[in-house]
């Protein structure tokens, strides 16, 4: 197989080229400013994502937001400038097609959140942050995730 | 150079990090043609260790090991920020958060995280099976079902203007406020705070 088919995956691969040795090693240093941001950000911050949803900060609204319209006006510049990879590939855009488990799983993921006080992003950088105890949560997440794919056909979608 | 790291040390505002958070998407559209996207690392970590032949597993996860490294360095840079570029005051929680919070039992403010729930002592009580546990399960189990997470439909989806990604980000908020406002409540009690 050679791309993961399946529409579910938001985060398809969509190069031709063959990423190998050091050039993988990009992925960690994007990963590695995004990890640094979240922290010096306070994203990763429980308490944070209780002010979120308690309405009492504007704090994470505008990260979500800012990050959003950083996004869009990034792709409409993608777009109408037909601006290539460094590979010089056709920069393809993933297609996401509506199904319940937007609102179900959506709404489900919404509860985790609140618990936890981490999306799957922060969960990372609070673990490497020293909050060791947070590997447990990952490891729930990974459980979450198996159970999802081992019973997918019975959830509605 | 001193002034530098005092001036990276403070917290960041929403305005600076936001934008950088944004900037990510063109970032691996361009370096990688990579869509960005977190949750699906939980997928990948699954087909790489436990597949057991279920075909929501069975692909080639090293061709998304990028998206195994991103998560990597995500960890690397906590680590960075948390010990070379930590903010040397406390953290600035809101006064209603805190009241909101004292009323539920909590009375530690001190740290980005509530530490009387964030340490191994609490794993095998009932509150880590909530806080830990319980909520992993859920954040996993959700955004794989909703087929993804923060950043692959608030910030990926929304940025590319696809109106499914905006009911799932919809929907993210409308369980964090369920969560927050009818159920966290009833729960801590339960688990003994």
């Amino acid at each position: 197989m050679d791309s993961i088919a399946d529409p579910n995956c938001v985060a398809p691969n969509s190069s031709q080229t063959k990423d190998k040795g050091l050039a993988l090693l990009k992925y960690v240093l994007i990963g590695l400013v995004f990890g640094i941001i979240f922290v010096k950000a306070e994203i990763i911050s429980w308490f944070r994502i209780q002010e979120m949803f308690r309405l009492q900060s504007f704090h994470m609204f505008g990260v979500i937001g800012s990050a959003i319209v950083t996004g869009i006006i990034s792709i409409q510049l993608i777009k109408r400038l037909n601006i290539k990879s460094i590979q010089g590939e056709a920069i393809i855009i993933p297609t996401k097609e509506f199904k319940k488990g937007q609102m179900i799983g959506g709404f489900i993921f919404g509860l985790g959140w609140a618990i936890t006080g981490a999306c799957p992003g922060p969960l990372f950088a609070q673990i490497g942050s020293g909050y060791s105890v947070v590997l447990v949560t990952l490891v729930a997440a990974l459980a979450g995730t198996w159970v999802y794919g081992r019973f997918e056909k019975y959830f509605p979608n | 150079m001193n002034q530098f790291i005092e001036w990276i040390s403070q917290p960041w505002p929403w305005y600076v990090a936001g934008p950088m958070i944004g900037l990510t998407v063109p970032a691996l559209l361009i370096l990688g043609n990579k869509a960005f996207g977190i949750s699906s690392s939980l997928r990948h970590l699954c087909a790489a260790c436990v597949p057991a032949g279920i075909p929501f597993f069975t692909y080639d996860w090293k061709k998304e090991i990028w998206n195994l490294l991103f998560v990597l360095g995500t960890a690397i840079g906590g680590f960075i920020a948390m010990n070379f570029l930590a903010n040397p005051d406390t953290i600035v929680i809101s006064e209603a958060t805190q009241a909101d919070l004292k009323a539920l039992g909590l009375t530690n403010f001190s740290d980005l995280m509530p530490l009387e729930i964030f340490n191994w002592d609490t794993v095998f009580t009932g509150k880590g099976i909530l806080f830990f546990v319980i909520g992993g399960f859920l954040v996993g189990f959700g955004t794989r079902y909703a087929g993804g997470c923060t950043s692959g439909h608030a910030i990926m989806g929304i940025s590319s203007l696809q109106w499914p990604s905006l009911v799932a980000t919809i929907f993210f908020m409308v369980g964090g406020f369920f969560m927050t406002h009818v159920l966290l409540a009833p729960l801590m009690k339960l688990v003994g705070f």
